[in-house]
């Protein structure tokens, strides 16, 4: 697979470490999670067939954590984001709801 | 039909008119007892024990394609109990001795080949953590025995032992692993639920669950709606898109596993080995060619095929070990999908709804639990309570903290 790194370019997805779905981002309020809250952010995943977002570590290149939307499918990579910028906009789509929230 | 020697024989002098179908076709009935959906090794499995052991009747196998066409029919067929932790050990130790009565049981050819596992270690804190593992597997009844190098040797000549990076400094034997003919496992399954009145419905796909009140009625399927008073799924790779379907998320990931066999050699490899120092592990198989795989691709996927950069590392781990096998050409290869857990254990367990059961998270390791789980299952399903070998296999050890974390990875399934 090739993912098109936004600074550098088409690069080999050898280069990466995967983690997992970019829901990993969405890390719980630690002052108001209940343990379940945790439980189903550390442990339950929707896992689906077709499109996916998911956090990809440039560990062989410039080590920036990337956001991949690709098909787990075909594995076709259509789209990809600095997890920066995605985080950021989490976090103020949070704050815009009022939320305390330290973002990235 | 009963197959014997005898019978073979007389087939052979008589043209091989007198063989039947080894099992029916029938057409869906509108309910059943207990549905399980996927004819896999453990769905089959689940519907022998059901009818044979736990006297169920009116049972039914949902698969989606052709019995066998799932995992259990692309896996590299190793049989082994070599676990650590106690939640695993006394299950794979169940499962083994399942295995070595199986062909009575079922009267079935499996080619269950009880020609031994080799675990190889390459540093002393290896040799360390194998002794302790070969030492919990002792205490639950399994057969372990540490090898020193020279042993390996006149077994397995042709090993890289002196490798300057990873040299061969020892070895975890277990003499009572080996290796089953897959398909046959289904076939011989599928036929014994059958000879006890289970329905195998195949081209029946599982599209929804009725669910009222909290109670799982039955299934919604390709061939129409189907009542069921108990449902079981044992679905492997394709859990988390079934699950789902009930409103459920899975402590599971899909990922995809590869595997290879090269052209047909001599016999070259007794048993089973293992690389300890990367991740590679080759068998030969009866027609001669030398099965072998790695590591998982490593990312979600429900493809059956990988990538190229894991065919490179799984080939590096055979040159690195036995460099002769860069003689062998590679004859095929392919990939199927793996239930991937959060702890890298599986599941069997209730769901919260009424009547609906949870088999999954099999990971790369569900082959060699075939008759166990199908065994703990049927007990699940026809009694409602664990097998005792089953009990640590619940949904909610994520919450209490009760993981059965074999490598210690954490809640990141591409590692386990
Ligand atoms: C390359 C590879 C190598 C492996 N090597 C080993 C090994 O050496 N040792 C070992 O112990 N394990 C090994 N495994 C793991 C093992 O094969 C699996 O864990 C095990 O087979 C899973 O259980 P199963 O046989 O029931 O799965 P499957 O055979 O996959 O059965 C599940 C069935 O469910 C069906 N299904 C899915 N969705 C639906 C639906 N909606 N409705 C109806 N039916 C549905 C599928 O079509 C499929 O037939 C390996 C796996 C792979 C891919």
């Amino acid at each position: 697979m090739i993912i098109n790194h936004p600074l550098l370019g088409p690069r080999d997805s050898a280069e990466f470490t995967y983690l997992g779905d970019a829901s990993l981002l969405n890390r719980p309020d630690p002052d108001t999670a209940t343990p379940k809250d945790w439980h189903d952010y550390a442990y339950l995943r929707d896992n689906p067939a077709g499109l996916h977002r998911e956090l990809w570590f440039h560990e062989g290149g410039d080590r920036s954590w990337l956001v991949v939307t690709r098909n787990t499918v075909t594995h076709e990579i259509t789209k990809v984001e600095l997890a920066r910028d995605v985080a950021r906009g989490l976090a103020s789509d949070v704050a815009g709801m009022g939320t305390k929230r330290s973002g990235g | 039909m009963r197959y014997s020697g005898f019978k073979v024989i007389k087939e052979a002098l008589t043209g091989h008119k007198g063989w039947r179908p080894a099992w029916r076709d029938p057409e869906p009935q509108s309910h059943y007892d207990i549905v399980i959906i996927g004819g896999g090794g453990h769905g089959l499995a689940t519907a022998h024990y059901l009818a044979k052991i736990f006297g169920q009747k009116r049972i039914a196998v949902l698969e989606k394609g052709w019995i066998g066409g799932g995992n259990v029919g692309r896996n590299t067929t190793i049989i082994r109990s070599n676990y650590l932790l106690d939640g695993n050990e006394p299950f794979y130790e169940f499962s083994l001795k399942l295995w070595e009565g199986l062909e009575q049981d079922l009267n079935y050819n499996a080619m269950v080949s009880q020609r031994g596992i080799m675990n190889l270690i390459h540093s002393d804190a290896q040799r360390d953590a194998y002794i302790r593992r070969g030492n919990a597997m002792i205490l639950n009844g399994a057969d372990a025995e540490y090898m020193d190098a020279d042993q390996i040797r006149k077994e397995y000549p042709f090993l890289n032992f002196d490798d300057a990076r990873f040299p061969i400094k020892g070895g975890l034997a277990q003499r009572r692993g080996g290796t089953v003919r897959h398909d046959a496992v289904a076939w011989g399954y599928a036929r014994s639920a059958d000879s006890h009145g289970v329905d195998i419905l195949q081209n029946c796909e599982v599209t929804g669950f009725r669910i009222e009140n909290g109670k799982c009625l039955g299934v919604e399927t390709s061939r129409g709606f189907i009542g069921a008073g108990r449902v079981g799924c044992a679905v492997a790779g394709s859990s988390g898109r079934l699950m789902s379907k009930a409103g459920m998320r899975l402590p599971i990931e899909s990922h995809v596993l590869q595997a290879f066999v090269s052209e047909g050699l001599k016999p070259i490899l007794p048993g089973v080995i293992t690389f300890g120092a990367g991740h590679f592990y080759v068998s030969q198989s009866d027609k001669g060619g030398l099965v072998f795989g790695g590591d998982i691709d490593g990312y979600n996927s429900y493809a059956q095929r990988g990538n190229l950069p894991v065919v490179e590392d799984v080939c590096e781990g055979g040159m690195a070990l036995m460099p002769m096998i860069g003689r062998a050409r590679l004859l095929r290869m392919w990939g199927g999908i793996m239930d991937m857990s959060m702890d890298g254990s599986p599941i069997i367990d209730r769901t919260h709804i009424d009547g609906l059961y949870f088999n999954g998270g099999w990971c790369y390791g569900g082959f060699k639990a075939t008759p166990a789980s199908g065994y703990a299952f049927a007990h699940l399903l026809a009694r409602d309570i664990p097998h005792p070998t089953a009990t640590a296999y619940r949904f909610d050890r994520f919450e209490t903290g009760h993981m059965i974390d074999e490598k210690g990875m954490g809640n990141q399934p591409n590692l386990h």
